[in-house]
């Protein structure tokens, strides 16, 4: 394919825009694409931490109500007591110091996980085997009540009665671990 | 050294055993990033806690082994001539970054070579696992397996909301990156991967190329792998990556035949083309060589060349790059010395099929 706009060389940048729903596609080579300024991210060498940090600069100022800076202020004073990683050192480089600072900064690192991983914030995955006991226990539990609400909703109330017995037990254990490490 | 023995050393084990639908995907591979509770991550970490964790792996994990993975070796990276760094590179043992910071990190292999724990890469652990062909499900198994030996022995940052704590937050979650390197020649032949690639990443899925993020791939290989770590389950993300992977296989395979059908004889005009350029060209450069073996592989794979195994292109795509080209020479080349090189050793080694 040879490029649209120069007609010399080949096109080796294909680029695809939709705008309010009309798809243009535009195949140029590198040089008229540099030109055109499809391609001007190129030499800046923007990494994915630039963009991460971005997206925690961006929080806080309000576009709608010009009123600015404030929540982010705040965050600037922040500090992870266990490893000592600032905020704003946070904020600058996109990395953790520590697995406490997950808690430190709990509350401003939702809408970065939002943005990252499709607006998740909470892990659904595996649980580590020995540290994460009671965690078992729970996440058991919580898969027995959602069976049980469903058996109840299918009026199947014999399988319904025997599910929150189980309940009761995985809670009893629960609660008897949790004694136990107190 | 005959070429037939530095081969031999040279290719993992697990990469010249057969997997399924190893005509398209060559292999499959799971990551699972993990830290030290109470640890501060590597990036900050000072010395001589890195140290600490370091001189763990050697007296806890030296030389111990688990199921298929035996006799696992510390292979620490300051122990090392940059050239040896960038062979372990180049066979996907280490990653560029730990190869980069190699003061205090290192990895633990397995005897197989299908195994490389890095430790205090970004995070402190990165327990990585390969198998031949498309075998995703087993990967994972054997990694969590694998993650459940080493919880034995370490307290893992975890936090019930956040799942894994890692020091970049794109890898929270459950730390895996689960990724599958695809050959295929017919679909960006036909230019339908690039029309694929913005359908694949809607689902949290991204397409790159063998090495780094440029949307040109090497040697018409592309890899893809999970995008999103955080709130959903390792066997969910695994289960899409299958289902995407799935799908291209079978386009490329109908890809393969259209072009057969609609365009055969330049199709082998191509291929045959190639095959000359590599049994006889005298200086070529490494993305030259990429494509042509490319071009190889797939005339293996539609029955036009029955001689050649269909392994060398993972064969020959590894040893022409620039580490394992000067750890065969025993010398430092300039790019030009290592074009000559590369084409000569790439025609000793077609000679070697010819010959039996």
């Amino acid at each position: 394919m040879e490029c649209q706009q120069c007609h010399e060389r080949p096109a080796t940048v294909h680029l695809t825009q939709v705008v309010n729903g009309q798809k243009t596609e535009v195949h140029v080579c590198e040089q008229c694409a540099k030109e055109k300024g499809y391609m001007n991210y190129g030499e800046e060498n923007f990494t994915l931490n630039d963009l991460l940090s971005g997206l925690f600069h961006s929080e806080g100022s309000s576009p709608f109500t010009g009123q600015t800076m404030k929540p982010y202020q705040q965050a600037t004073k922040l500090k992870c007591p266990t490893c000592g990683l600032a905020y704003q050192e946070f904020a600058r480089i996109g990395k953790f110091g520590c697995g406490d600072c997950y808690q430190t900064f709990d509350d401003r690192i939702n809408p970065i996980l939002r943005r990252v991983h499709s607006g998740n914030t909470r892990h659904d995955g595996k649980i580590p085997k020995r540290e994460g006991g009671n965690l078992h226990l729970r996440k058991e539990i919580d898969e027995y009540k959602v069976k049980l609400k469903t058996l109840i909703e299918q009026e199947e109330f014999e399988e319904a009665a025997k599910c929150r017995d189980k309940i009761r037990s995985l809670e009893n254990q629960l609660h008897q671990g949790e004694d136990g490490e107190n | 050294m005959s070429l037939q023995q530095f081969m031999n050393e040279a290719i993992s084990p697990w990469m010249k055993q057969d997997g399924p639908d190893s005509d398209i995907v060559l292999s499959s591979r799971i990551r699972l990033a993990r830290n030290f509770s109470h640890y501060p991550f590597p990036m900050i970490a000072a010395e001589e806690s890195l140290e600490e964790i370091l001189n763990f792996f050697k007296e806890k994990f030296e030389h111990q082994s688990f199921r298929d993975y035996n006799d696992f070796e510390i292979v620490k990276m300051r122990e090392l001539q940059p050239v040896e760094k960038r062979v372990l590179v180049e066979k996907h043992l280490v990653s560029p970054h730990l190869a980069e910071k190699s003061e205090h990190s290192a990895t633990l292999i397995s005897q197989n070579e299908q195994v490389s724990i890095m430790i205090n890469e970004e995070d402190h652990i990165r327990i990585q696992i390969y198998f031949p062909g498309f075998q995703l499900d087993r990967a994972l198994a054997q990694a969590s397996q694998l993650d459940d030996w080493l919880e034995e022995k370490i307290d893992y940052a975890f936090d019930e909301k956040r799942g894994y704590l890692t020091a970049c937050p794109t890898n929270v979650g459950t730390g895996m990156r689960a990724s599958v390197m695809m050959h295929l020649p017919a679909l960006s032949m036909t230019h339908q991967i690039n029309r694929m690639t913005p359908a694949i990443n809607q689902l949290g899925l991204v397409v790159r190329g063998i090495y780094g993020e440029g949307s040109e791939s090497v040697g018409n290989i592309f890899q893809i792998s999970n995008q999103i770590t955080l709130g959903k389950s390792e066997e969910d993300i695994v289960e899409d990556l299958h289902s995407v992977v799935k799908q291209l296989i079978d386009q490329e395979r109908r890809a393969r035949e259209a072009l057969m059908n609609r365009s055969g004889i330049q199709l082998e005009d191509r291929i045959f083309r190639s095959y000359g350029v590599l049994m006889n060209s005298r200086i070529i450069e490494s993305k030259e060589a990429a494509k042509c073996l490319s071009d190889l592989r797939l005339g293996i794979d539609l029955n036009l060349i029955d001689h050649i195994p269909q392994s060398i292109l993972n064969e020959l795509m590894i040893l022409t790059q620039p580490g394992f080209l000067q750890q065969y020479a025993k010398a430092t080349l300039t790019p030009e010395e290592r074009d000559i090189r590369r084409a000569s050793l790439i025609r000793e080694r077609l000679q070697l099929e010819h010959e039996e």
